[in-house]
């Protein structure tokens, strides 16, 4: 891995401090604004329903399922993906696309949601 | 098929003369927490009973699903009772229970295929329907400890889950 910043950079390390400064500012502020971005929506998982049901969500952002039942869930969407819920457990899911995704559970067939995902 | 009216017949007629007798004198605690696990255990039997027999993926899942919920939930209520220093008593409702049980398990040992498929599923519609009545109109109102009440309304809530799922597979079955 290549040397990042000054002062553990070896030879130009005056220089580099010089040079690299902007460019980290530059960086850290691209990592600040792109955090206050990306939200986190917290979906409970309680006595077998999901709330809230529905939601919206954008590119990025991630969903929380908050399992506060004494039963193991799962987020499916038919022939897709699968999350696991497990009891009393915090499972995360970064929204990678655009697309709206129906989910149940697994177990109990009766448990949906859905979450509507946007363009960022 | 004569076979599986009789029995579901005879655990409603039992189940309905367990829960109308239990209903003149309000459950203690202590016996509607071996109602309830008793109920629990029941299924889970059942269950067992289905996966060992069906060759019908939607039951064979249905009957893990059953076997997954109620020994999770009957786990709680031990860890329940022994926290709140509980002993689970005997009592009419809990024998009668065992009792339908145990036959409807004979009768259904006896069908296979798509028969007792068929016959376990019907089953399943009929007992949790009883169980969820039992919970909603004398069990939950009866039960005095607060967390007792909240373990039974959950139950309640995961079995009516059950109901739904197993009149689903029902429909599926026809």
């Amino acid at each position: 891995m290549r040397c990042m910043w000054p002062p553990s950079c070896g030879e130009d390390a005056t220089v580099g401090a010089a040079r690299y400064l902007p460019l980290a500012v530059v960086m850290m502020l691209a990592a600040a604004s792109a955090s206050a971005r990306a939200e986190t929506i917290q979906v409970m998982v309680d006595k077998l329903v999901f709330t809230p049901a529905e939601v919206s969500a954008k590119v990025g952002d991630t969903i929380e399922w908050i399992n506060r039942d004494i039963l193991t869930h799962t987020a499916t969407v038919k022939g897709g993906m699968e999350v696991m819920i497990p009891v009393k457990k915090t499972v995360r899911l970064t929204l990678q696309k655009a697309e709206a995704i129906d989910y149940y559970c697994r177990f109990h067939p009766n448990m949906k949601g859905r979450i509507t995902v946007s363009a960022p | 098929m004569s076979v599986r009216k009789y029995s579901l017949a005879l655990v409603l007629a039992l189940l309905g003369a367990a829960t109308a007798a239990q209903a003149a004198d309000k459950p203690t605690d202590p016996q509607i927490a071996h109602i309830a696990y008793t109920a629990g255990t029941i299924d889970v039997a059942a269950a067992k009973q289905a996966i060992a027999k069906s060759r019908n993926k939607v039951v064979v899942s249905f009957a893990k699903d059953m076997l997954r919920d109620h020994e999770a939930v009957n786990k709680q209520a031990l860890a329940l009772v022994g926290k709140l220093n509980v002993k689970p008593e005997d009592n009419a409702t809990s024998r009668a229970l065992s009792d339908a049980a145990g036959k409807t398990k004979a009768s259904l040992a006896k069908l296979s295929g798509a028969a007792f498929d068929k016959a376990y599923v019907a089953n399943e519609v009929a007992f949790h329907q009883q169980v969820n009545g039992a919970l909603q109109t004398l069990l939950i109102p009866s039960a005095s400890n607060p967390e007792l009440k909240g373990l039974l309304e959950t139950g309640l809530k995961i079995f009516q889950g059950h109901e739904q799922h197993a009149v689903h597979v029902a429909a599926e079955l026809r």
